[in-house]
């Protein structure tokens, strides 16, 4: 399999606080693999430093054959990122912000409309501004984005955070649907259990620094 | 600049401002707060200058220019508020949306709002200081050259400061010597075309127009950087 993330010996500062300091990471193509760790290891960085939000000061990395120590921003339309925040307009409605995204994206409206359906958001939300939903409610509504820019790199923090039991079998459920249409998730979650059951592999993140080597891949 | 680039610009532009009117017409944020602000300092003005309005009337060009400029600060404020609440910063960085068309968006809709606030300043300044312009056209190629170049500056400005958590209070600091030009030459214009020598005031819109120019060409050029440090 191809290596859709290589980081060696890869270190983030914030400000002048090393958030990562020293991560060794491969990635296959097809895989879905868990980042877990204690609040504060790197996990939020990494995902952000691999959509190419937080500069990679020293070491190598490449993310879907992107070099990020040379130039991150080209890597940003290929990858799809759900973090903490949401990223929607509280004025929209939910529909109105999925469509916005997705041809952001570059993805077509029915693209998005079939997103919509996917995560449960066509009927009777569809029309609600987003100010007015739930706090799972606005994650599907950050995931039906997602769904309709089909990413060929998911990255999620906590992507069950939130949600009921119904969301995150669905998230579950997203996940190997991406992977199965070609895509590879990373993800980041404290819910082990569940989380381990979906992923393939499982990378501890501590100190800002990780060893997720696999034998040697090609680079994609 | 090629023309597929143009295009890809121009359609990201409209993307943009076109959310920008949505959002407006949902929150009603300018004309429910800013435009009644706007008209509230012209009121105020006039409390403070004189009743029996002869000095209003002299002072109308500087006064309404001054207006202009305290509400474009609220305007520019909500427009960059939008776009960092929540992550959206994130969301437009990881979007395939060109930054030069994101700004030109930005500014399009901030020049939008602008300009509806400067047609209700403008009948205020009529109304509660009767003052009434004698070229009508140097007053409106002053509006839109200048509301050009205010909203260009401030597109420029909302998103420098968007990152900062200070960005209310840096904001006005950082945009009112920068737009000091606009109040000098929209002020000028305007007691030219109130003054009926309209002929003195257009030498003025030269200025407004290479501050607007100035202020577009940077911004097309440099907001990529500026949303990348925001």
């Amino acid at each position: 399999m191809d290596a859709v993330v290589r980081f060696r010996a890869a270190v983030c500062l914030l400000g002048r606080f090393p958030a990562l300091a020293g991560v060794d990471l491969d990635v296959a193509a097809g895989e879905i693999v868990l980042l877990q760790g204690p609040n504060g290891a790197g996990k939020t960085t990494l995902l952000r430093a691999c959509a190419g939000l937080v500069p990679v000061s020293e070491g190598d990395a490449l993310v879907l054959g992107v070099d990020l120590v040379a130039d991150r921003r080209p890597v940003r339309p290929l990858v799809g990122l759900l973090g903490h925040h949401t990223g929607l307009y509280d004025d929209l409605t939910v529909v109105e912000n999925v469509r916005f995204w997705s041809k952001a994206g570059r993805s077509k409206r029915t693209d998005a409309d079939a997103a919509l359906a996917r995560l449960g958001l066509d009927g009777r939300l569809a029309d609600v501004p987003v100010a007015k939903l739930s706090a799972g409610q606005r994650r599907r509504t950050a995931l039906a984005i997602l769904v309709a820019r089909r990413p060929r790199l998911w990255l999620l923090d906590e992507p069950h955070a939130a949600l009921d039991q119904d969301g995150r079998d669905l998230v579950d459920g997203l996940m190997v649907d991406a992977v199965d249409a070609g895509a590879t998730v990373v993800f980041a979650s404290h819910e082990l259990d569940r989380a381990e059951a979906v992923a393939h592999r499982s990378v501890t993140v501590a100190g800002g620094t990780v060893n997720g080597l696999l034998a040697e891949v090609p680079v994609v | 600049m090629s023309d597929v680039t143009a295009d890809s610009m121009l359609r990201d532009a409209a993307m943009v401002v076109g959310k920008d009117l949505r959002l407006e017409w949902r929150s009603r944020v300018t004309l429910s707060q800013i435009l009644p602000f706007a008209l509230l300092v012209l009121i105020l003005f006039a409390f403070a200058l004189d009743p029996d309005r002869r000095i209003l009337e002299e002072a109308t060009p500087g006064l309404f220019w001054l207006a202009v400029l305290f509400s474009m600060l609220l305007a520019i404020q909500r427009a960059y508020a939008v776009e960092t609440a929540d992550g959206v910063i994130d969301a437009l960085r990881l979007s395939d949306l060109d930054p030069a068309g994101i700004f030109l968006g930005k500014a399009a809709g901030i020049a939008l709002h602008l300009f509806v606030l400067e047609v209700a300043l403008f009948a205020g300044v009529t109304v509660l200081y009767g003052a009434t312009p004698h070229g009508g056209l140097l007053v409106v190629v002053t509006m839109v050259l200048a509301t050009t170049g205010l909203a260009a500056a401030g597109s420029i400005y909302g998103v420098l400061a968007a990152g900062l958590r200070v960005r209310d209070t840096l904001l006005p600091i950082l945009m009112l010597p920068v737009v000091a030009p606009v109040l000098i030459a929209g002020t000028e214009a305007f007691s030219a075309a109130y003054a009926e020598t309209s002929g003195a005031g257009w030498k003025w819109c030269g200025l407004l127009a290479a501050f607007s120019v100035l202020y577009l060409a940077i911004g097309i050029f440099a907001f990529e950087p500026l949303l990348e440090e925001s």
